[in-house]
This record gives C-alpha cells, sequence and structure tokens, in this order.
C-alpha cells in the first residue's frame, strides 16, 4: 500500500460520532461531532473535511452509513472488534477493554494474541451509561463535563439503589428532600454505574491489564472508584471516545493490504 | 378485506378485525424473513403454502374433521405424547404461542414479568386470535415450569384442559410418576374422543410418529453437509410446521424435500460458500412466527445448521421402540422415550449438556447460540451450565436472552455479528 493512501474510520455511537483518518501508519485526522437526530447529515460533515480511498464504519449507525454511503468504498465492522482493533494498537498487551459509551457499556476479553475471546454487552436498558450519568448530571443542574469532579468532592457514601434511570432520578430527589448534599448523591450515582460494571467485568473473567474506553472514561470519578474498587491500574487513552474509530480505520488499513 | 374463511372464523367467534390485522403482519413478516431468500429449494414452496394457509386452509381441514365426529387436541410441549392421541383416531394440534399480538389482555391477567410463550398463549386466547386454539375440544397443559403450571389454571377458566405432571428427576420413581400419567392421558383422551385406543391403533400410531421423526432426523443429517444445502431458517419452519400439519402428508413433502437436497449436496452446491461460519441454536423452543434470531443470525454472514430445542432435536432425537406387542410393553416404549428428553426441568440435566456438546461436534459449528427468553429461569441457569461444558470442548457461545418484541433487534445484531466476528 503507498504510503500516501488515507484510510478512514468513522464511529456512529448513539450519542456522538468520532472520525479518524490514517495515512500508512500515522494519525493524519480526527474530528467529533454529536449524533443529533440527523446522524447522516452529521456524517457528511464530517467526510466533508477529509478524503479516503476506504472508509470502514462502526456504531449503531454502521449499516445506515454504508447503505447510504455508496459513493464511497465503505466496509463495516461491530463496535466490538472496532474497540478491540483500537485498544491493541494503543496498548499491545491490553487484555480487558471496558468500553462506556452513550447508551451500552461493553466488556472485551482479548487472548494473548489480541483476538476477542469473549464480550459482553448491557441488555437493552442504558442503565448505567453515559446516558445516565448525563440525565443524572441535568438533575442535580451540574454541567457533565464537571460531574465527575463534583462527585469527588463528597464527604460520604451513600447507596443508590435503582440503576433504572427513571426510578434513580426519584430516588436523589428523594434523597434531596431528606437533606443530603448533591455532591453525596453525585457519588452515590457514580458508585451505583462502578457496581454494575464491576458486575460485568466479573462475567467476562477480567484479566489485567486493562483498558477503560469510551466517552464516560473522561469522567475521573468512574476512573477512580473503579481503580479504587479493582485495586488495579486502569489504562486510559488519551482521547477514550476515539478508540471505536481508529479500529475501524486500522480494519481498513488490513482490508488495504490485503486486497 | 373478505377472505373464502371469513365465516369459518367468524363460527369460531375470532375478532375478525384484530385477526385480519394479525395474519397481515405474519404475511409481511414471512415475505421479509423467508421469501426474500435466494437459492431458495423448490420443496419449500410446499412449507410457503402450508404456512399461508395456517389459519385457512387447515382450520378447515380440522373444522370438516370434526364434522366428522373427530376431536381436536391442542398441546404446548415435546412431553404430549401424539401417538395416544392419533390412536384415538384424533387430531394433534401443537399450539404455537410464537408471537407477541395477544401480549395486553394476557398481562391484565399474568405478572409482567412472564415468558413471552406463555403471554403469547394466554393472550391468543383472551384476545380470540388464535382458530387453532378455538378449534380445540381439549387443550393439554403440562407442569414443565411454574410459570406455565399456574398459566394454565387461569387457561382453564376459558377452555378445557387437562395437565400431565412432568417429573423433575429421572428415578424410577419418576418413571413410575410418568407412567400413571401417560396412562391417565390415555383415559382422558379416550373419555373426550369417545373412542377405545386398541393395540392395533396404538401400534400404528407409533409407527406413524416414529415415520416423521425418521423424516426429521433425515433432514437434519442432510442439513449438515458442506456447503450448508438449505437456510436453518428454512429448517425452523419445517420443524415448526411438523406440530400442526397432517402428519402422513408432512412426512411424504419432507421426504420429497430431503431427495431435493441430496440432489443438491451430491452436486456440492450450497446456498451459502463453504467457508461461512456454522452456528447451531440451542434452547428455548422458537414458536411460529419466532423467527427474529435466527434471521438476525443468518442476516449476519453465518448459517444456522442445528437447533437444539423442542422445536429441533429434542422433538425429534429419539424414536419409540416398535416391538411392543401388548398394550403394556408399547405404553412402557412411549414411558421410556419420552422420560429420554432432556428438557431443562429435570435436576440433575447432565444429558442436556452432553447432547449438546456432542451435536455441535457432529455438526462441526464453529459456534453456538444460546437462546433463552426473557423470565424462562430453567433455561436461563442452564445457559451457564452449557456456556462451561462448550468452553470445555473449546466451543465458544454466545447466551442471548429476548423475547418477541422487536425494540432489541439493533442491540442483537451488534452481539451477533461480533460473535461471528469473533469466531471467524
Amino acid at each position: 500500500m503507498q504510503s500516501s493512501v488515507n484510510v478512514a474510520g468513522i464511529d456512529i455511537g448513539s450519542r456522538s460520532i468520532e472520525l479518524v483518518v490514517l495515512n500508512g501508519g500515522g494519525l493524519v485526522h480526527q474530528a467529533k461531532a454529536p449524533t443529533t437526530f440527523a446522524p447522516l447529515a452529521q456524517c457528511e460533515k464530517l467526510m466533508r473535511e477529509v478524503s479516503a480511498e476506504k472508509v470502514v464504519a462502526t456504531g449503531y449507525g454502521r449499516k445506515l452509513f454504508a447503505d447510504s454511503m455508496s459513493r464511497m468504498d465503505v466496509s463495516t465492522i461491530t463496535e466490538i472488534q472496532a474497540y478491540a482493533l483500537g485498544a491493541r494498537s494503543l496498548f499491545p498487551d491490553v487484555r480487558t477493554v471496558l468500553d462506556i459509551g452513550g447508551q451500552d457499556t461493553k466488556v472485551i476479553s482479548l487472548n494473548p494474541a489480541g483476538k476477542v475471546a469473549k464480550f459482553e454487552m448491557n441488555d437493552r436498558c442504558a442503565a448505567g451509561t453515559g446516558k445516565f450519568l448525563e440525565l443524572m448530571a441535568t438533575a442535580l443542574q451540574v454541567p457533565l463535563e464537571s460531574f465527575g469532579e463534583f462527585a469527588l468532592q463528597s464527604d460520604k457514601r451513600i447507596q443508590i439503589n435503582s440503576m433504572c434511570t427513571v426510578f434513580a432520578e426519584s430516588e436523589a430527589t428523594s434523597l434531596m428532600a431528606r437533606g443530603e448534599s448533591p455532591e453525596n448523591i453525585a457519588m452515590g450515582l457514580h458508585l451505583a454505574i462502578v457496581q454494575r460494571t464491576l458486575a460485568m467485568l466479573r462475567r467476562v473473567g477480567m484479566e489485567a491489564p486493562l483498558m477503560f474506553a469510551g466517552g464516560v472514561a473522561h469522567n475521573s470519578c468512574v476512573r477512580r472508584v473503579l481503580e479504587d474498587q479493582l485495586e488495579e491500574r486502569l489504562f486510559i487513552p488519551k482521547n477514550p471516545d476515539m478508540v471505536g474509530a481508529l479500529g475501524a480505520a486500522l480494519h481498513g488499513r488490513r482490508l488495504m493490504l490485503q486486497s | 378485506m373478505s377472505t373464502p374463511y371469513d365465516s369459518m372464523w367468524e363460527k369460531l367467534n375470532l375478532d375478525l378485525n384484530a385477526h385480519a390485522g394479525l395474519l397481515q403482519v405474519l404475511g409481511k413478516f414471512y415475505g421479509d424473513i423467508y421469501l426474500s431468500q435466494s437459492g431458495r429449494l423448490r420443496g419449500m414452496e410446499y412449507l410457503d403454502f402450508v404456512l399461508s394457509e395456517v389459519h385457512g386452509l387447515r382450520i378447515k381441514e380440522l373444522q370438516d374433521a370434526k364434522a366428522h365426529g373427530k376431536k381436536v387436541i391442542g398441546t404446548f410441549c415435546v412431553f404430549v405424547p401424539e401417538e395416544i392421541v392419533l390412536a384415538a383416531d384424533a387430531v394433534q394440534v401443537g399450539l404455537c404461542a410464537g408471537a407477541e399480538a395477544g401480549k395486553d389482555a394476557a398481562e391484565k391477567v399474568l405478572p409482567r414479568n412472564t415468558c413471552a410463550l406463555i403471554k403469547s398463549f394466554v393472550g391468543f386466547k383472551l384476545s380470540r386470535l388464535c382458530p387453532f386454539i378455538e378449534s380445540c375440544d381439549l387443550v393439554v397443559g403440562e407442569t414443565t415450569c411454574d410459570g406455565k403450571k399456574k398459566a394454565y389454571e387461569i387457561f382453564a377458566d376459558y377452555a378445557p384442559v387437562h395437565v400431565m405432571e412432568i417429573p423433575q428427576m429421572k428415578n424410577a420413581c419418576d418413571r413410575e410418576l410418568w407412567r400413571a400419567e401417560v396412562l391417565r392421558f390415555k383415559d382422558t383422551v379416550e373419555e373426550a374422543t369417545g373412542n377405545t385406543i386398541t393395540t392395533a391403533k396404538l401400534s400404528e400410531a407409533i409407527r406413524l410418529v416414529n415415520e416423521k421423526r425418521r423424516v426429521l432426523q433425515r433432514l437434519n443429517r442432510l442439513r449438515a453437509a458442506s456447503p450448508v444445502p438449505i437456510s436453518g431458517r428454512d429448517v425452523l419452519l419445517v420443524n415448526q410446521i411438523s406440530f400442526y400439519d397432517d402428519p402422513v402428508r408432512f412426512t411424504a413433502n419432507i421426504g420429497k424435500l430431503c431427495d431435493e437436497i441430496e440432489g443438491r449436496v451430491r452436486a456440492g452446491a450450497g446456498i451459502t460458500p463453504k467457508e461461512t461460519p456454522r452456528l447451531m441454536l440451542s434452547g428455548c423452543p422458537m414458536a411460529v412466527p419466532n423467527w427474529k434470531l435466527p434471521y438476525i443470525v443468518e442476516s449476519s454472514g453465518a448459517v444456522i445448521v442445528g437447533e437444539e430445542s423442542c422445536i429441533g432435536t429434542r422433538n425429534i432425537r429419539d424414536l419409540v421402540d416398535e416391538s411392543g406387542k401388548s398394550m403394556n410393553e408399547m405404553i412402557d416404549a412411549l414411558v421410556d422415550r419420552y422420560m429420554r428428553i432432556d428438557c431443562a426441568c429435570f435436576t440433575p440435566n447432565t444429558e442436556r449438556l452432553e447432547h449438546i456438546v456432542e451435536m455441535a461436534g457432529d455438526l462441526k459449528v464453529s459456534g453456538v447460540i444460546h437462546y433463552g427468553l426473557s423470565f424462562c429461569q430453567p433455561y436461563a441457569m442452564e445457559a451457564y451450565k452449557v456456556e462451561k461444558a462448550l468452553k470445555s470442548a473449546d466451543i465458544p457461545m454466545l447466551a442471548i436472552e429476548t423475547d418477541y418484541g422487536m425494540e432489541d433487534v439493533e442491540q442483537l445484531k451488534t452481539r451477533v455479528e461480533a460473535f461471528v466476528e469473533m469466531i471467524r
């Protein structure tokens, strides 16, 4: 393959779309946009900025993208495969990948050779995902970006039992009515997410080293509490939400090399 | 839109509007999932026809039989010995319970966290949507799980029900219980039909049902070829229809289908390329029109080569010994055959694990998808043991839990596709 060939990976998730363009081994472009209710228009906008010989789409919108972008050479892979490939390239020893995105949580177990050996995804409900955090931050009137820091200011750990977003919100409301501080409630909500995530990690039979990716990896409280409970250092990439798009682009490069 | 069957459905007291809606949805669903397949066998036209007339011609046949004094007996479970029903000159129909249509009505009388299959049969009855249920002179329930057991108590308010007690273990005393239950069922059927089951009739019925099982076994042997000559969806449909079609006609037509497949296998032809990943389904039954998961699997670049399920190998693996001469010997042969069923209602149920591993090996699958209906505790619990057994045989497994709703299709697609990517 000539080094001048651009290969793009696009991860069309429920909340955001990420784009990565590789040329040879190097990253030449990355961009991000909210998914909105017009995901294709958002994809078009991102794609207009770049030229790519090959595009690999992943995420919930992968089929929609592949069906609509007939002018491009598009392949698709699932986000499981994309995260596995992306994580492995950023951290070659990684054995477990945790990805908490906008509406789902994935745990991927890799064998020593880096192949997917097993995976778990949450059920149809978005409990314990980015969407949960987003709604709870709104309920507590804290900006999503600083919700983790806010929770870390808590002075005690209270337990929130509901994982259902609707019930958790009413549980938070009744805690507020009892005079509990918003910081402590925020911490309780973060702990609830971590508990759910730990159960999933254990089901897959987690092995270290472990990478934490997806948008929720930006949240300092989820990170801190997870590391505490696991007694394990988490590897967090610089751009945790770009891992899927990177993996898709890497898959595209592999396809180009094969052809 | 009027059909030649409207007056028949009206006589059966169906909710005509809702029923027309159901048929329309079913037709569309069938078109998308079945008729869209390429390289389909000519012999599947028979199945297409039977399915297109599922609530039409087949029901008319049942009404005609009833007009000639025959009784129609509906069942929900592979434990109910069809041989007894046929020996009493009655017609047995497996009631399907694979659609969500009557869910709202069902949830008025059942807890919401009840499995989709139970909700379906109760819902169909309460919503007056199923001409099979309405044609039944007797519905046979069984105690395979707590949900079904208690639901039949409610169902019995609306239809005549006979419940068979299924043993939960396989000791000598359990066999005694089952033998007593088979005899009690025989009495009930004789009373309902007014016919006495003779040794000649029972012997003939045993042979007839064995023939049906044999042709399905032959189909399963043929489909195991590589490349795969028939889609998993089509074989599932054949198994589904085996529960309600006329057994003699069904066996003859599936025999012809098998002849055609044999030709295809001899020519080395298949519906997918040789390297297509081969998968096996295992777990809860998929009743008509529950084609959701097979469709997702076969749209994700894999092909299904086996169904370890009641609507699959569990129903056809074992034959009844045909050497019995006296009534006692034949009843014993029936009892022994049905006691071999490896349903998740038994404890322990190690035979099922052995069967799954053996089947996966014989079929040379690269993975197994374990299918559980939400809230089906016996199969959900066994999924763990199945995964462990398969792991020791180096066969990966994906556990799926879902129901008849369509809202999780995208999530399921991602899981199934990721599993196919993983095993490829």
